[in-house]
């Protein structure tokens, strides 16, 4: 008991972290712009994806995620086609920051999968700042294989999880 | 919350029948075929009326802790020759050897509003002999099931000469809802899948729970800021704390030390993962490993001096020892396949890991130099292995295969003998084995 109180001196009370991130489990709130709320395709869809300037046109007209190869995080050829239309949206459109999350199959242990989902993540993130988009803008998280979107057990699934889905959100919402 | 349950021990005082001695009833476990030893267990007797009813579920729980083991095979009360009806009363040994029962247990059961006792001896039927001397425990009513525990740990102990692993809980994530939009609880169980409780709700994603070694926390990876972070919960209150972690970095797969003082972990920041210490008291970051792969998935040795993790800088998951200071490491794992998730065993002298190999995944052991592998399970996906107090048993997740797949938690011998899914309501993953209760 002693020790845990000395310990609560230096954690954090866990509270405090939660805001500064889109929600972007918030149920369909993104099409009227709501606070917090990210633009992912997990989120609602905001805009026409015929407007330029509107997320749906980054998540549907140029792709809001990169798919890998088994346990890699190499991007391939059509991954950079599509990063590189990220990154001029990106430049284009200032108002918005993104969370990058990277994504395993259900092939792998839950920590490596995490670890593996890092560096997808990251190398999404690495390439798109090689293409100008300000560090400051983009941040990157993991979520292994616990949020898969396709649920089968086979390739056909699996090549869809292995993924790094660049989220929007208002760089206004976001400290 | 957790009801603390007081337990003491009073050793009867009272000389049994002495017989010739003829060796002592022992059940040396080895990874050989063992032929279970058979036991008797006639339902306790109640010594009050109140008692009537949990003296009898109080004896069946030993009953289904002691063959649930897979060591020890019940006599069923439909061959006893004698009953009894009193537990002072002197054992009829001929009357137990006649069934073939090579081991009795007698109990006695005094309920007096919440106040319960339990006493019982464990005989040695062929030698005549008590095996260690009566015990008595006492605590509340609603605690019976811990106490029929720590009468079934006692048996145990008396006829393997090892410790028990009943009166024991496990921390564990309770899994609901479909494979694409899964929720996650913290829960916590007795060892049986009995009492669950939940410490968290299911608004985000939490993983991997660890007991401290004492029990009285436990440490786990929550993504409610949107990024995987380690919590520390107190299990008695349900109190949390978050592990500090500066900006862009991300926090996954923490143990505790062996002392509770420190937690070992993965950190991630720019895409690379490494092993961190961090000393709860102080906040004091160590830096452990600096490779550019992927290192995660740290335990420390019982002694505290090695930690045993894996890393994938040959090119795959594989498993590797260093001092739990850093520096150099040494890779124990040589076989075919992929291997991560290992847990140093609580003897000291095995790691157990998650094998991924021709599209399979197994629970397996090896001696710390790598040497005697032995792969005790095999399915589409298993993973996650977590010692039992007395390194006897492994508990870990199985999940099953396609669009309807589910989480179980599962236990099996370190002799790949007795898999068996614990019941559980719902599904269930990421089990961590407490230590035996007080």
């Amino acid at each position: 008991m002693t020790l845990f109180k000395k310990a609560a001196i230096v954690l954090l009370v866990l509270a405090t972290a939660a805001c500064t991130n889109p929600d972007r489990f918030g149920a369909g709130s993104g099409a009227g712009g709501g606070a917090g709320s990210g633009f992912g395709a997990d989120g609602g869809l905001a805009g026409s994806a015929s407007d330029p300037t509107s997320p749906a046109f980054f998540n549907q007209t140029i792709g809001d995620r990169v798919l890998f190869a088994v346990d890699t995080s190499t991007l391939t050829p059509a991954g950079k086609v599509i990063l590189d239309g990220q990154a001029q949206w990106l430049l284009a459109n200032t108002d918005y920051r993104s969370v990058i999350e990277g994504h395993a199959d259900e092939q792998g242990t839950r920590e490596y999968n995490l670890a593996l989902g890092f560096r997808r993540a990251n190398a999404v993130r690495e390439y798109l700042v090689s293409r100008g988009v300000p560090t400051g803008r983009l941040e990157v998280t993991s979520f292994g294989k616990e949020r898969p979107i396709e649920v089968c057990s086979e390739e056909t699934c699996y090549a869809q999880n292995r993924r790094a889905v660049t989220v929007l959100s208002f760089s206004a919402l976001t400290s | 919350m957790m009801k603390r349950l007081l337990i003491c021990l009073v050793a009867l005082m009272l000389a049994g029948p002495v017989f010739a001695q003829n060796g002592p009833l022992r059940l040396t476990i080895t990874d050989g075929v063992i032929e279970p030893i058979t036991f008797a267990a006639p339902s306790f007797q109640a010594e009050t009326p109140e008692a009537i009813q949990v003296a009898s579920e109080m004896s069946r729980l030993v009953v289904q802790d002691l063959a649930g083991t897979g060591l020890f095979r019940e006599v069923p009360a439909s061959a006893f020759i004698s009953q009894i009806s009193s537990f002072a009363q002197p054992v009829a040994f001929a009357d137990w050897r006649a069934i073939n029962a090579q081991a009795l247990v007698v109990g006695a059961v005094n309920v007096q509003g919440d106040s319960m006792t339990v006493k019982f001896r464990v005989y040695d039927v062929f030698s005549g002999q008590e095996l260690g001397t009566g015990l008595q425990f006492a605590g509340t009513a609603t605690g019976w099931r811990r106490m029929g525990h720590k009468v079934a740990d006692a048996v145990y102990g008396r006829i393997t000469g090892e410790g028990g692993y009943f009166d024991s809980r496990v921390v564990f994530v309770a899994e609901s809802g479909p494979k694409d939009n899964r929720q996650k609880r913290l829960a916590i169980m007795d060892f049986d899948g009995a009492n669950v409780q939940f410490l968290t709700d299911s608004s985000t994603i939490v993983l991997a729970p660890r007991f401290s070694p004492s029990g009285d926390r436990v440490l786990y990876t929550s993504f409610e800021s949107g990024f995987p972070r380690i919590n520390v919960l107190n299990v008695a209150n349900v109190g949390r704390q978050q592990l500090q972690t500066a900006a862009g970095e991300m926090a996954f797969s923490p143990r505790f030390s062996r002392d509770g003082r420190q937690v070992i972990y993965s950190l991630s920041n720019g895409g690379n993962t490494d092993i961190y210490r961090t000393d709860l008291s102080t906040g004091q970051h160590v830096r452990l490993t600096s490779a550019p792969s992927i290192e995660t998935a740290p335990s420390l040795s019982p002694d505290g001096s090695q930690i045993v993790f894996e890393s994938d800088r040959s090119g795959a998951q594989q498993i590797y020892i260093m001092s739990a200071n850093g520096g150099e490491a040494r890779r124990i794992s040589s076989g075919d396949g992929r291997y991560g998730s290992p847990v140093w065993s609580p003897r000291g002298d095995l790691v157990a890991f998650t094998k991924q190999n021709a599209g399979r995944f197994h629970i397996g052991v090896m001696r710390i130099d790598g040497s005697e592998e032995r792969l005790l399970t095999s399915s589409f996906l298993d993973e996650g292995p977590t010692w039992s107090p007395n390194g006897r048993v492994i508990m870990f997740t199985r999940e099953t295969q396609g669009a309807g797949g589910t989480s179980s938690v599962y236990s099996v011998d370190i002799s790949g003998r007795n898999l068996k899914a614990v019941p559980l309501q719902g599904g269930a993953s990421d089990p961590s084995w407490g230590p035996l209760q007080p």
